[in-house]
């Protein structure tokens, strides 16, 4: 117990010195509370109508102004948050969990299964990822499941990939064939002994993800293809900026503003955590 | 080398096979009658009759996949659900806008980055070596169809400094040109420092090495070193991502696109697909991923002749 | 007596690292004579590496020159500017390196390696190519019009490095300077190279300073051998004298006090128990105490200083 937590405080410490990765996990910190106080930070309701006080710039009453049917930005931006973090945290939880599972099979699994595994990731990444999911939408209709289904389906074959790189590099190694020469199972391999040294490197690659995540999901919703209206999402407010563009910038001003604070943040952040935990993982080696 | 090629695009070849089965796939695998989902609910009866007739709808799966891919041999990839043009003709028409954009994009990308890299591992963490890293993550991380909408509210809609829409004149070059900027810059942006990056590391790497030793050893001109000798071995990298990166391009492209109001592959398959036009819509997919399979093989086979060393070897990367 | 080629009076070289200064060579003395051949010998880390760094000033950022000079000919070489230094690299000085697998530049064709350094000149390039092809030859490849067209690894380790010797020469050096050019090729191709070497030397007329942990090579190579340990000259002079009459113990124990074993002698080192000492933390007295078996009180206060001529070494034991 004592052994974690002297290495979270000290990661926590090596962080603190590099004001980038600081700044970026403050970022993160402050989008996430935002979006779950959403209810309670937002002055407005974010759905709530009223076609008079339609594309205003900031006021007090409206501090990012109003979208072209009088809805106050600042509470969709918030509202939109949510929106950004159940997708960021479903898809990358579930591409993830299959990602190792199928990447470890092809990692120390036979030849064959390896191969036609490979070809299958290989398939999936040579649609280019909006032109895949413009496709599946075209048949089935736009909806936030959709998108949430089509990131899936796209991260799989990238998490996959490097697990399976791990595995294999790992599979070699002395320990490994140790455990196999005491007749150890190859589940039993897997979850105690591979799991545990691929964990961090994937953890890191997981949280640099979220900014590409949030960011499809953007822009899926900006092409119409995601959250059906009048939900908020940060894609849908700047669809909808966009289309009043001349009539008002701000939203589209405010639209992208918690864009570029989550994908910078949770960057920067993840490549601090990465430059941290790198060489310590290279210093430590072999299984815990 | 030829052998290495052959192999190569014998798996280039495979990939996409499946790729457009799984695409075919998908048609057969939603609820409905086949008919109803290639045409979409916008077309009439008679339509879907003649097309289930025509294409063997009721046939076994697999001699309809056979027929699928002989229309694909000829070139025949549908026809348009409202104006009856052919899909490969409409698509086509509409491919240069797109690879002069992804084209400009690059072009851009690498003829900054490659120095600005270049130069931040020459002048290691001088100021210029640090903005670049800090510039770099963060317009790799911003989406692109952000940078192009913020691009579009100040240079073109504010300050009017490059058009806000279109492709510009059809002949005219320069107007053309101008219509490129700003979408080229969002597009490309991200990649500038992607680029900076890669070359950064890649030329600290190939600094260390031996053989950069024994040519100092020899004396020759530091400048001959950097550019001719470690440069040459470290932008190979850069080769190979930007044959990966032209599939996010394309991705990237549709944005643009379609925040430009440009001309191109990413309009013309946003409009079919919010009107339900699935032979265009298909068809733009299959093209798109063609294009992507082939820029990922050419990018191997010229990292390949740039690099010996890799010709020889088993497996690619 | 003729201007040497190389003289080093009093070199002191020290690395700026966390540990500390390091001291890595301490007040080194050596004259190369024109036509001759040098050769150095010690133990990893006993400073080579860096002696030749500091000779054709090449030295790692966090180096520094502590004091002395390096003669070559009549030019102070510390005192030069870079620009001036960089005319001499390749043209009157060459090096030949350890490790001919990653020393060539993987993605150039040989041929084009070896008319780029020939860069100052203005011949056309089918002169450039017709020189390097008549070095290659000299120094006994087969085929050497094919050889320029091939890329570094298609060839095996022993053709790498005599295209690396052939590059050395090319432009007739005053001083060939060759670190360890043997130890990564194995038994059979070392004999090939060094006497294609001999000759080549005797063609040429350079002066070779060699460095090799090859005790019999040196034997047969050089005339004259200078023993390193730990950053300074043990003992130097004729290698017929040194190797034979050794006075320095740690000469001796690299003989193992058997002269006629050089000539089957393993191919590395004999290891001599115990290590060098910290460079950033260097005792007071003689820097091999601790390793020798003869030392007397002396040896822990005061430095030996290297005399007795021609054939000098540095230990007080010997100078009684």
């Amino acid at each position: 117990m004592s052994k974690e937590s002297g290495f979270l405080s000290e990661t926590f410490a090596s962080l603190r010195k590099d004001p980038l990765g600081m700044a970026g996990l403050i970022l993160v910190v402050m989008i996430l509370l935002a979006s779950i106080f959403a209810s309670q930070l937002a002055p407005h309701d974010p759905l709530e109508v009223d076609v008079y006080n339609r594309l205003q710039s900031p006021t007090w009453q409206h501090w990012l102004g109003t979208d072209q049917l009088g809805r106050d930005v600042l509470s969709r931006v918030l509202f939109g948050g949510r929106i950004a973090l159940k997708v960021a945290l479903v898809a990358i939880s579930i591409s993830l969990s299959i990602g190792l599972l199928l990447g470890m099979m092809a990692g120390f699994g036979p030849q064959w299964l390896d191969r036609l595994l490979v070809v299958c990731f290989d398939t999936l990444r040579s649609f280019p990822t909006i032109m895949f999911a413009l496709a599946v939408v075209a048949l089935t209709g736009p909806s936030l499941n959709t998108v949430i289904g089509v990131i899936i389906i796209t991260s799989i074959p990238v998490y996959a990939r490097i697990v399976r790189t791990q595995t294999q590099a790992l599979r070699d190694h002395d320990f490994i064939l140790a455990e196999r020469a005491m007749g150890a199972s190859t589940a039993r391999i897997l979850s105690y002994h591979i799991l545990p040294n691929i964990a961090a490197p994937l953890l890191i690659l997981a949280s640099m993800d979220v900014p590409a995540v949030v960011g499809m999901e953007a822009g899926l919703s900006f092409l119409g293809l995601g959250v059906s209206p009048p939900t908020a999402s940060w894609g849908s407010i700047l669809n909808d900026g966009y289309s009043y563009l001349r009539n008002s910038p701000w939203p589209i001003i405010a639209g992208g503003i918690p864009l570029i604070l989550v994908t910078l943040g949770f960057t920067f952040f993840g490549e601090s955590l990465r430059d941290i935990l790198d060489p310590k993982l290279r210093g430590k080696g072999g299984a815990s | 080398m030829l052998k290495f090629i052959t192999r190569r695009a014998l798996l280039a070849l495979l990939i996409l096979f499946l790729a457009v089965s799984l695409l075919f796939a998908m048609i057969h695998m939603m609820p409905g009658d086949p008919a109803s989902v290639i045409l979409g609910p916008k077309a009439s009866p008679a339509l879907k009759a003649e097309l289930s007739q025509r294409m063997g709808l009721d046939q076994p799966l697999l001699v309809q996949l056979g027929h699928f891919y002989a229309d694909l041999a000829r070139g025949n990839l549908g026809v348009d659900v409202f104006s009856d043009r052919q899909v490969s003709e409409i698509v086509f028409e509409q491919l240069p806008y797109t690879l002069a954009l992804v084209l400009a994009a690059i072009g851009g990308a690498t003829l900054l980055g490659i120095p600005l890299g270049c130069f931040s591992a020459i002048k290691r963490n001088s100021l210029l070596d640090r903005v670049t890293a800090v510039m770099s993550v963060a317009f790799i991380a911003i989406p692109s169809f952000v940078v192009a909408l913020y691009l579009l509210l100040w240079l073109a809609v504010n300050w009017r400094w490059f058009p806000a829409m279109g492709a510009g004149a059809s002949g005219d070059i320069a107007d053309q040109a101008r219509h490129l900027v700003l979408p080229a810059i969002a597009l490309g942006l991200g990649w500038v420092g992607y680029i900076a990056r890669l070359v950064r590391a890649s030329m600290l790497e190939v600094m260390e090495e031996n053989h950069i030793r024994t040519a100092r050893a020899f004396g020759l001109p530091e400048r001959t070193i950097i550019v001719h000798y470690a440069l040459r071995i470290a932008v190979l990298p850069t080769v190979t991502i930007l044959g990966l990166g032209i599939g996010a391009m394309l991705s990237g492209a549709l944005f643009a696109e379609i925040v430009f109001s440009r001309p191109g592959i990413g309009k013309l398959l946003h409009e079919a697909v919010s009107t339900r036009n699935y032979p265009v819509v298909m068809g733009s997919v299959l093209v798109t991923t063609t294009f992507f399979v082939l820029s990922t093989l050419v990018s191997d086979i010229i990292n390949a002749a740039l690099d010996p060393r890799l010709r020889d070897s088993g497996r690619s990367s | 007596m003729a201007t040497p080629v190389l003289d080093i009076r009093d070199l002191s070289v020290s690395y700026r690292s966390d540990g500390g200064l390091l001291r890595a060579l301490r007040n080194i003395n050596m004259q190369i004579q024109p036509g001759r051949i040098v050769g150095i010998v010690g133990e990893s880390g006993c400073g080579k590496s860096t002696l030749i760094s500091a000779i054709i000033r090449l030295l790692a950022p966090n180096a520094q020159i502590d004091g002395g000079s390096i003669q070559f000919k009549d030019t102070d070489l510390l005192a030069l500017d870079p620009e001036t230094m960089r005319a001499l690299r390749g043209v009157d000085i060459s090096m030949v390196f350890q490790d001919p697998m990653t020393s060539l530049n993987p993605v150039m064709t040989i041929g084009r390696q070896m008319t780029d350094i020939q860069y100052r000149d203005n011949r056309s390039k089918a002169e450039k190519l017709a020189r390097a092809t008549s070095l290659l030859e000299r120094v006994g490849m087969a085929d050497p019009a094919e050889q320029l067209n091939r890329y570094p690894h298609h060839l095996s380790g022993g053709m790498r490095q005599r295209v690396a010797i052939a590059m050395a020469l090319m432009t007739e050096p005053a001083l060939l300077i060759a670190d360890e050019p043997t130890t990564a090729l194995d038994a059979t191709l070392e004999v090939q190279i060094i006497h294609r070497l001999q000759q080549l030397q005797r063609d040429f007329g350079c002066a070779i300073l060699f460095i090799s942990h090859h005790l019999g090579v040196i034997a047969e190579l050089c005339d004259e051998v200078a023993v390193m340990y730990a950053g300074e000259v043990v003992e130097s002079g004729p290698t017929r004298d040194v190797f034979l009459k050794a006075r320095h113990p740690y000469t001796r124990k690299l003989l193992e006090c058997d002269p006629a074993r050089i000539e089957q002698a393993t191919r590395n080192l004999p290891v001599i128990p115990g290590g060098l000492p910290d460079l950033s933390d260097l005792p007071d007295g003689c820097v091999f105490r601790a390793r020798c078996d003869v030392s007397i009180d002396v040896c822990a206060r005061a430095r030996p200083p290297l005399d007795g001529g021609d054939h000098c070494t540095a230990c007080h034991v010997a100078a009684q």
